[in-house]
Order: structure tokens, then C-alpha cells, then sequence
């Protein structure tokens, strides 16, 4: 590995200031979901009701008789929070639309939202997030993307980057670790028709929650995905978790854009995209890249797939 | 009151769900429980219908958003069959386990593999242990009258569980029998409004579906077990208050959990569950031997005391089940057997595996049933096991072809 750059102090806008995801949750110093949870509650505010599938966020969040929660929150299964939140929000309308139902108000103002890990979204719960947002329900999506399976210790999931080692995709004599790259999935949600589509990154709070705002501000189904590095399964040091964020985005690996009624736009473009070996070297998942032979070819496919996304995209300046 | 129309058994449950106006319906189409979704289909595009109706895209998301709608506090019902009741099974188990009441017909249908869209009792015994009351059905009467039951027992604040209103696919589903009807307005005099102990509110955060460490579960567990058994109380509250309100009696006398008919002093007694209990009832009408049925209404809560003391006299049972355990026996049977087990009273308990996958169970089948039962009431308590069990329709000469071989 090379030599690790003094950590960059981390950004000013991180806040603090709201009791609804409590500290004294379990999740692990250094967590990226964590600093997700964070900031998706500090934006829709108590007036919401979460629907959360099962992994490391769920888990950490909801030990019984403890609760990190100051908003209402529900788990079911792995694969069906967005059943569920659809279940919330209709039960909502119905109410709604009760005649001399007093004790119920007008719920409108109500933020629906279900928070999936990339598992629960790219993967197993696919078919309950496609009938939430074919059937419109005014629902936001997000999609918290450590990139495996981090809550069962590590296995690779469809949104797992090519060339990353985990449990199930480790390198070997026959194997560079993951043979696939990442799912395209908010391509997947706008072509369900969603009207807002966003990436995002814990290392851009600031970007996060604004796009968050703006989905709210949106009638029937929104998705965004943010890119929260797990420390575990990255294998870095955990001070580092926000500049591995920020090397993912300044390397173009997880771009940073919208899709609005179908066209991509507000891509946050770079001046000097960095080369992805910045990325990669820092975490051990893609160790073995560096010291295998024809471990360089790998990265040069990493690197190809990256700039042809960036050419699509426009992402570069 | 007391106006009987001509209705088949999946549009009048449709009719019976209506008339409790459930904020939300959630379904995926499986036959033969389709019809019902469909008349509620209707009645939603027709405006009778007020609650919301999610065109969902499985029955897995059928349940789930069942699930989330009880959370929030919402009346839900939604209706599947056999494949479709096993997609529902993972979050079914985890609605008793969060004390959601939902509400679910099931048409009941065999269970692949091989496929088979017919009738049997494979699909509702393999949700056994999740926690759901299970009520069955003889005719469309009661199919439709257990669902408002099914209702009132669920939504009970002290029981909170899901139920589920089984009636024999295609047998019930698909015939036009003369029922009634509940309107909107006696049924909102039989079934309170829901009033949930808690809610998915804005207003009131709550934590709902929170995991459970080694030193919480086994609390969570037995509160389910223990709400299931105590519901067997309410199930009878609530047949008497049916029986007072709408004069249909299902098994006051045993608490509403089992029905007999037939000689109450005989000595040979033959059970069965759902629509084959008609055929029993036309088959001990003509019988020389005197003959009591015993129709269990529920399995889940199981009821052993209604059941001893509907066989308190008897000295020979023969079980007649649409369904086998494979690897043990009939669970119909072996749940009886274990439920007379300490009793005091130990009669012979044959069963016999039949009506599978739709296979038609004739008078004359079970009069043969009949007779060896009667036969063994004289022989004293059986010594065998597994030997006991009969598959009276089994085609020995077809089997070596199946796959098997």
C-alpha cells in the first residue's frame, strides 16, 4: 500500500444538532451509513415515518428495548421495506380520505421515506421497490451503498465494484475478486418512471441533503443513493471514512448527478478527475490489485469502465 | 336481515369484506382465490369500495404492505392461495410476532410440487406455526360469517394477530349457495372499530419490528403463544355475540370452536375440517350406524378441550384430512391423538389421508371409512403407529410411474 496522506479535516457542514438517530446506536467508529442515518433524519425532520429493511443500519438502530429512532420507524424483513412503506402510505390516504374521521388530519405533509442498504435495493428487495414505484407511491427511496453485504460480514452484492475483494468474491489463482461491475440502479428507478433520481456521498452532506429536500418536494417516487464506505468491508482506517468517500467521488467512481424526469442533470463535474488508483489504494479490499501480476489490468479496466461512465455522464470539466 | 341471495362463494366473501370497509386491500391474483379480488376489484372502481386497493406486484408485497397499513393502524384484508400463501409466509410470521391483526381469505389449494391449482389443506397447515388464527369454513355461510368473526377476533386489542378465513378452494369458491349478506351497517353492530395500542404516528414515534437478543425472545414468543390460546375465549365471546346478532350458531356449545352433528351419544365419531364435512353429513344422514362429526372450526388456536368433550363418549375417530406431514403422519391426526393424550379417555384414532389435490371424495369412500371405524370401536385402543394411517385413494397400480421410481 503507499503512503496514506494526512486525513483532511472533515467538512463543516456535519451537524449535530438533532435528537431523531441518537448516538449509543452499535454501528462501528468510522461508520459512512451511520453519518447517512444522520443526515437523512436532521432533513425530513419528525414529521416522517421510515420503513427500514434489515441490515447493518436496522440492526445497529434497534436493539429491543433501545431505539435510536426519534421518528416512527418499522422493520419487517430483508426484502420487503418498500411493501411495507407502501402499506404506511396507503393506510395514510385512506384515513385522509375518511369522511368524519376526526382523530386523523390531513397527512400530506408527511414524509414517507424507506432506507434500504445495496443489498436490500440492488438485490433482494428489488421486486418490492419496483411495485412502489410502478404503483407511485409518494415515497422516497434511499439507497444507503456500502457496496456488499457488510451486516452478514462482508459477501458481495450487485452493487459490489468490479475487482473488490469480499467473502464470496475473493481473489484467488483464478480470481481478481469481483467479476462484475455495479448495477446501474438509479437508471433502474428513472425508468420506472420516477420523476427525481439522485446519487449522493457522505463525504457531501451539504449536496446529500439538499437532494433530499428536493426529492421531497416531489409528488409519487424518488430514489436517491448514497455512497457510504464501510470501514469493515473497505477495509480502511476508520478516521478515513469521509476522504474514501471523497476519493470515490473525485475519481469518478461514484459520480455525482441527477436524473429529473428521465434526463440526467446537475452533474457535479471535476476540474481534474483523479486517476482511480487514489481510490483503490486506500483500502484493502483492492489490495491484491497492487500485488498480484496482471494485477494492473484489472485496474486499467476499473479505469476504463470509470472514464467511459465520466464520458457519458460529462462529468469531466 | 334474513334475505338469502344466490352468490358464488368467492364474490359473497367479497360481499362479507365489504361490509367491514377496510382501509386498505392489498392482493395478487392465484387461483382459485382470484374472484374475490376481483368483485373487490369492482366494488373499488364502482366506488362501494372506499379504502385504498394496491394492485401489488406479489403476494410477498401483498402481505408486506398488509403489514405496514396495520402498523399505521389500518384495517387490511387480503386473499391468496397455496403458492401464494407460502410468499406470504415470511412476513406473515412476523406480523404475530409485531401483534399486527390482518385479515386473509385463503382459498385453499394444494401446495406444488407438482403443481395442482386444486383443493386440499396443504397450503394452510404449512402456515401452522406462524401465529395466525385459522379458521375453516364448511359452506359459503360460513366462509362469509368467518370473515367478520375473523375480524373481530384480530382486531381484539388483547389478541392482535393476523387471521386467516380458509374455505376450500373451487368447492366453496367456485359454487353458488344461497347465503346472507351482512350490510355495511350490521356489521359496523358487530365489529368495533379497530383500535390499535399503537401506531406508526408522526405525532407519537414508535419503534416498530426493533430485533430481539437471547434475553427478550423467548418473552415475545410465549406473549404470541399465549395471546393465540387466550384467543380461543374470544372466538367463543364472538360466536355467541354473532349467533345473538345474525341467528347463525357455530358450536355454541363448545365455545364456538367445534361443531358436531349427528348422534351426540354415539360411540363412533368421524372428523373432518372445511367442505367435506357436508359430504360426511349427507353419508351419516343414510348410514345404519350411528355416527357423530366432529368438525373442528379453527387449528390454530388448537381446541383440545372442545375436542375432548365432543369425543368424551366416543371409542373410535376416524380423521378425514386433506393434508399428510410427509415423513410422520396426518397432522390433523397426530394433533388430536396428542390432544387426547392425558385426557383419561383414550379412544382409537385412525386417520385417513384423502381429497388431495382436488381428488374427489365420494359418499361412498367415506361410508367404507364409516364402517371400519365403526369396527374398531369394539377392538379397544389401536397399538399401532404409522399403520393406522390410511390412504384410502391411493392408485398402487400407478404409482410405480410416478417419480418416485
Amino acid at each position: 500500500m503507499s503512503s496514506m496522506e494526512e486525513p483532511a479535516p472533515p467538512e463543516p457542514e456535519i451537524s449535530h444538532d438533532d435528537d431523531l438517530f441518537t448516538p449509543g446506536h452499535r454501528a462501528c467508529a468510522g461508520c459512512g451509513p451511520a453519518l447517512a442515518m444522520r443526515y437523512i433524519t436532521e432533513t425530513t425532520g419528525e414529521n416522517t415515518i421510515i420503513s427500514h429493511a434489515t441490515g447493518c443500519m436496522e440492526v445497529v438502530s434497534s436493539p429491543y428495548p433501545e431505539s435510536s429512532w426519534g421518528v416512527s420507524w418499522i422493520h419487517d424483513v430483508f426484502a420487503n421495506a418498500p411493501g411495507v412503506g407502501s402499506g404506511v402510505e396507503a393506510a395514510y390516504r385512506a384515513f385522509d380520505a375518511k369522511e368524519g374521521f376526526e382523530e386523523y388530519e390531513n397527512h400530506d405533509d408527511v414524509n414517507f421515506v424507506v432506507i434500504g442498504g445495496d443489498g436490500a435495493t440492488f438485490d433482494i428487495g428489488m421486486r418490492s421497490l419496483s411495485g412502489m414505484m410502478e404503483r407511485g407511491h409518494d415515497i422516497l427511496y434511499i439507497a444507503y451503498d456500502n457496496e456488499a453485504y457488510m451486516n452478514t460480514g462482508i459477501q458481495r452484492s450487485s452493487a459490489t465494484p468490479f475487482g473488490a475483494a469480499t467473502t464470496t468474491s475473493p481473489p484467488g489463482e483464478e480470481s481478481f475478486g469481483n467479476d462484475t461491475n455495479k448495477k446501474n440502479m438509479p437508471a433502474i428507478a428513472a425508468a420506472h418512471g420516477c420523476e427525481y433520481v439522485a446519487t449522493a456521498s457522505i463525504a457531501y452532506p451539504t449536496d446529500f441533503k439538499k437532494k433530499i429536500e428536493t426529492a421531497l418536494e416531489h409528488d409519487g417516487p424518488k430514489y436517491i443513493q448514497v455512497s457510504a464506505p464501510c470501514m469493515l468491508g473497505w477495509e480502511f482506517d476508520s478516521a478515513e471514512t469521509v476522504n474514501v468517500a471523497k476519493l470515490g467521488v473525485q475519481t469518478g467512481m461514484q459520480p455525482l448527478y441527477e436524473i429529473e424526469h428521465g434526463e440526467v442533470t446537475n452533474v457535479m463535474s471535476l476540474s481534474e478527475r483523479k486517476p482511480v488508483d487514489e481510490y483503490l489504494e486506500k483500502q484493502g479490499r483492492f489490495s491484491h490489485l497492487f500485488a498480484k501480476e496482471d494485477g494492473d489490468e484489472v485496474i486499467e479496466e476499473i479505469q476504463a469502465f470509470i472514464d467511459e461512465q465520466a464520458a457519458e455522464l460529462g462529468l469531466d470539466q | 336481515m334474513g334475505e338469502q341471495v344466490m352468490l358464488k362463494g368467492d364474490r359473497a366473501v367479497a360481499h362479507s369484506v365489504l361490509s367491514t370497509q377496510p382501509d386498505v386491500v392489498s392482493a395478487y391474483p392465484i387461483t382459485p382465490q382470484t374472484g374475490i379480488v376481483e368483485k373487490l376489484s369492482q366494488m373499488k372502481a364502482d366506488g362501494d369500495l372506499r379504502g385504498e386497493y394496491l394492485k401489488v406486484d406479489s403476494e410477498f408485497n401483498a402481505a408486506s404492505s398488509c403489514i405496514g397499513a396495520s402498523a399505521a393502524g389500518a384495517r387490511v384484508f387480503s386473499a391468496t392461495s397455496s403458492q401464494g400463501l407460502k410468499l406470504m409466509s415470511e412476513p406473515l410470521f412476523t406480523a404475530s410476532g409485531m401483534r399486527l391483526p390482518l385479515v386473509l381469505a385463503v382459498a385453499n389449494r394444494s401446495l406444488s410440487g407438482p403443481l395442482s391449482i386444486w383443493n386440499d389443506h396443504t397450503d394452510a397447515f404449512a402456515e401452522r406455526d406462524g401465529g395466525m388464527i385459522q379458521f375453516f369454513a364448511e359452506d359459503v355461510q360460513e366462509a362469509v360469517d368467518n370473515v367478520l368473526m375473523a375480524y373481530r377476533v384480530a382486531e381484539d386489542p388483547d389478541i392482535s394477530l393476523p387471521a386467516l378465513a380458509n374455505l376450500d378452494g373451487y368447492i366453496l369458491t367456485h359454487v353458488k349457495e344461497p347465503v346472507e349478506i351482512p350490510t355495511e351497517e350490521e356489521t359496523n353492530a358487530f365489529l368495533p372499530k379497530r383500535e390499535p395500542h399503537a401506531t406508526l404516528d408522526p405525532k407519537n414515534p414508535k419503534t416498530m419490528g426493533a430485533f430481539a437478543r437471547p434475553e427478550h425472545w423467548t418473552e415475545t414468543r410465549y406473549a404470541v403463544h399465549d395471546a393465540l390460546r387466550r384467543s380461543a375465549d374470544v372466538i367463543g365471546e364472538t360466536v355467541e355475540a354473532f349467533a345473538d346478532q345474525f341467528g347463525r350458531e357455530y358450536g355454541l356449545e363448545y365455545g364456538g370452536l367445534v361443531q358436531t352433528y349427528g348422534d351426540e351419544d354415539a360411540d363412533v365419531a368421524i372428523l373432518g375440517l372445511g367442505s367435506i364435512v357436508g359430504t360426511m353429513r349427507d353419508v351419516v344422514a343414510d348410514h345404519p350406524t350411528s355416527v357423530k362429526i366432529v368438525k373442528p372450526r379453527v387449528i390454530r388456536p388448537y381446541p383440545v378441550e372442545a375436542l375432548r368433550e365432543a369425543l368424551a363418549g366416543v371409542e373410535s375417530v376416524g380423521v378425514l384430512t386433506k393434508e399428510v406431514s410427509p415423513g410422520h403422519q396426518s397432522t390433523l391426526a397426530s394433533e388430536l391423538k396428542s390432544a387426547m393424550y392425558g385426557s383419561g379417555h383414550n379412544p382409537t384414532i385412525q386417520s385417513y389421508v384423502l381429497g388431495l389435490a382436488g381428488r374427489d371424495v365420494t359418499k361412498a369412500e367415506i361410508a367404507d371409512i364409516v364402517d371400519e371405524v365403526a369396527a374398531a370401536a369394539s377392538s379397544g385402543p389401536s397399538k399401532t403407529f404409522v399403520g393406522e394411517e390410511d390412504w384410502p385413494q391411493l392408485d398402487r397400480d400407478i404409482l410405480p410411474n410416478e417419480v418416485t421410481n
